[in-house]
């Protein structure tokens, strides 16, 4: 599951300096963030809600723009990039996981793994290979042929993930993955994520979840839109 | 510093738009058909309404051809003297028989109006200077031909035939409304009537004509036996059947065919050509019909608009996922008015068998040929195609302004 090109392990893949999100008439929600993240990290930031990080993680997958500060992912500086630039950008080194896992009902698992590779660039000769790799790693191998309303919480995030990682993403940026899913099912998508990024794979996880915090080697706090190292 | 771009292979192109709309939309077949039907109605609409209109119009021209583009009429042009104009010719004897040489004429004969009547017409020899005047019928001549050049029906009896006229027998035929006025009632006991002192055996009763309605008033007597016997110095009109179309041929050959030395002293009436009556009648239909079709569609794609807006709204965490995973703002939108063009298509398509089947049941249950123009059945799909593109501009362009971030917090 690495990536075929991009970073190499250790290098730093996102750089945020001195990064601000403000929104009218004069909310702050991120405020001065540093951060350096590097290939292979697992990184968790943890903070109470209305704390900025949902905020900071919309900046990390270039679904908003900082309002001041620079932000650099796998070595492009985001600031100068439009919109069609940063979207392929963001198809390209980003994988996303939602805690309302964002599924298709209509569409098959095996459907909704494929398009997360149709925006990607990944040559359509190999989407169904990777998307039935990427179901068999995430044990859902017998449920390629079902329809999400059909599956269990715990296998839709599963699927959710399948669809994240088929790409091969630099990163993958997880919104309270587990908010939805009971201890039990909490437990397994956890693992799941550690097995990734022993493989390699950049995990960034958002949560309010201490248990969920604590899978990661990295842990940050967020409060009132200042992110601190935990101890 | 890697190159942001040296991994794109295969980008989301027409293919996958195609792919991700007919996807989209069979995810909801029931809305689908639903919208669909909208404009399954305004292009079923539109095509019936253009077969009728073509239908109807051909049943129009066909009737119309049926009384007017198969007779013409000859006869001496006005005694006017106009500077430039040809001396007035009188038609020969045997006009009848030259025009029915001619190629494109089916049938001719002459008519002339005895002016003022040799004799009074009466049903008995006997004349009562006493008696009150009476309305008197009028005295025609005419030749074997006329009774089929003026489309003529008879009531009973048989017409002046090649017989008679060779042979200038005093025979006649009468109008409906001049046997009533001398009282003949049947032919077949051989009735007489007089014309001054001379008697002619009554041989049948015309009751129909299309053209020469005065016939219908008269004593016709065969032209042969009114030159020996009634005076007749030359026939008054010839009136020639025509083949369909012939008429702009025949109007520049009659007049020589009648006369070499003088073969524009004719009055020549013969039939337009027929393209362009058939398209002036055609085009005044349509122009009627089409508005009620274009109407119909209108409300199809106003349809069209208003579901894919609803559908915008309620796939915005779809489309703020497509947006994450990659999905420029120009693809979502392509995909929304691929969505459109698609249920346009379906519309156009489904539409255009709907309107056809109609114009066939309705052409069939009245014994007449259904007519449809084969182009109309693309111009239709294509037609479809453009409302549904058309309609969807809207709903794309909002569903590609949607912040992805946004579209996924409110799509939850």
């Amino acid at each position: 599951m690495s990536a075929m090109t991009g970073p190499t392990p250790g290098e730093v893949v996102i750089r945020l300096s001195d990064v601000s999100k403000s929104f009218p008439p004069n909310v702050l929600a991120v405020r001065g963030v540093d951060l350096e993240i590097r290939r292979g990290d697992f990184l968790s930031i943890m903070g109470p809600s209305g704390s900025g990080k949902s905020t900071l993680l919309n900046l990390l997958g270039l679904l908003d723009v900082p309002t001041i500060g620079r932000y650099e992912l796998a070595g492009v500086d985001t600031a100068g990039l439009a919109d069609k630039a940063r979207t392929s950008l963001r198809g390209r080194e980003l994988g996303f996981v939602f805690q309302a896992f964002h599924l298709l009902a209509r569409r098959t698992v095996l459907e909704n793994v494929l398009l997360g590779m149709s925006y990607s660039g990944v040559p359509r000769g190999e989407r169904r290979d990777r998307a039935v790799t990427a179901l068999n790693r995430m044990g859902l191998a017998h449920r390629v042929g079902a329809y999400p309303p059909t599956l269990s919480g715990g296998e839709r995030q599963r699927v959710a993930l399948a669809r994240a990682v088929a790409g091969t993403p630099t990163v993958l940026l997880a919104d309270e993955p587990t908010g939805n899913l009971d201890k039990a099912t909490s437990q397994g998508v956890l693992e799941l994520l550690g097995e990734l990024n022993a493989d390699g794979l950049t995990v960034v996880v958002v949560t309010h979840d201490h248990t969920v915090a604590r899978a990661a080697g990295r842990r940050h706090t967020m409060d009132d839109g200042r992110l601190r190292e935990a101890a | 510093m890697t190159n942001p771009f040296t991994r794109r292979t295969d980008a989301f192109g027409v293919r996958d738009v195609v792919v991700e709309a007919i996807l989209g939309l069979a995810g909801r077949p029931g809305r689908l058909a639903l919208t669909a039907l909208v404009v399954v109605l305004g292009i079923g609409s539109l095509v019936a309404t253009v077969g009728f209109a073509q239908t109807g119009a051909r049943q129009v021209q066909a009737r119309f051809d049926a009384v007017t583009a198969r007779h013409g009429l000859v006869k001496p042009a006005a005694d006017q003297a106009q500077l430039g104009a040809a001396p007035p010719a009188a038609l020969p004897w045997d006009a009848a028989e030259r025009a029915t040489r001619l190629n494109g004429v089916t049938c001719a004969g002459t008519i002339t109006k005895l002016d003022p009547p040799p004799g009074q017409v009466t049903a008995s020899p006997v004349h009562d200077p006493a008696a009150a005047p009476t309305r008197q019928p009028q005295i025609m001549t005419a030749t074997p031909g006329l009774l089929d050049a003026v489309r003529g029906h008879l009531h009973e009896g048989v017409w002046i035939d090649n017989f008679h006229e060779q042979r200038a027998e005093r025979v006649a035929v009468l109008g409906v409304r001049a046997a009533r006025l001398l009282g003949v009632l049947r032919v077949d006991n051989q009735p007489a009537i007089f014309i001054g002192a001379t008697s002619f055996t009554v041989i049948g009763v015309v009751d129909q004509v299309e053209y020469a309605a005065d016939l219908l008033d008269a004593v016709i007597v065969p032209q042969s036996t009114a030159r020996a016997t009634l005076g007749l110095t030359n026939p008054g009109e010839l009136h020639v059947g025509v083949e369909l179309g012939a008429g702009p041929i025949l109007s520049g050959q009659i007049g020589l065919q009648l006369s070499s030395d003088n073969p524009s002293g004719y009055q020549v009436v013969m039939p337009p050509p027929m393209s362009s009556t058939r398209q002036q009648l055609t085009a005044d239909v349509n122009s009627l019909f089409l508005i009620l079709g274009f109407v119909a569609l209108a409300i199809g794609g106003v349809t069209i608009a208003v579901v894919s807006s609803m559908a915008v709204m309620e796939r915005r965490g779809e489309i703020g996922l497509r947006r994450a995973i990659g999905a420029t703002r120009g693809a979502v939108a392509a995909q929304f008015v691929a969505e459109s063009a698609i249920l346009g298509l379906l519309g156009g398509l489904v539409g255009t068998a709907a309107g056809t089947l109609v114009v066939t049941v309705w052409s069939l249950a009245r014994g007449w040929t259904p007519v449809l123009d084969v182009r109309l059945a693309v111009a239709a799909a294509v037609t479809g195609v453009v409302v549904g593109v058309v309609s969807g501009l809207i709903p794309a362009s909002r569903a590609a302004s949607l912040e992805p971030a946004t579209a996924l917090q409110e799509g939850t």
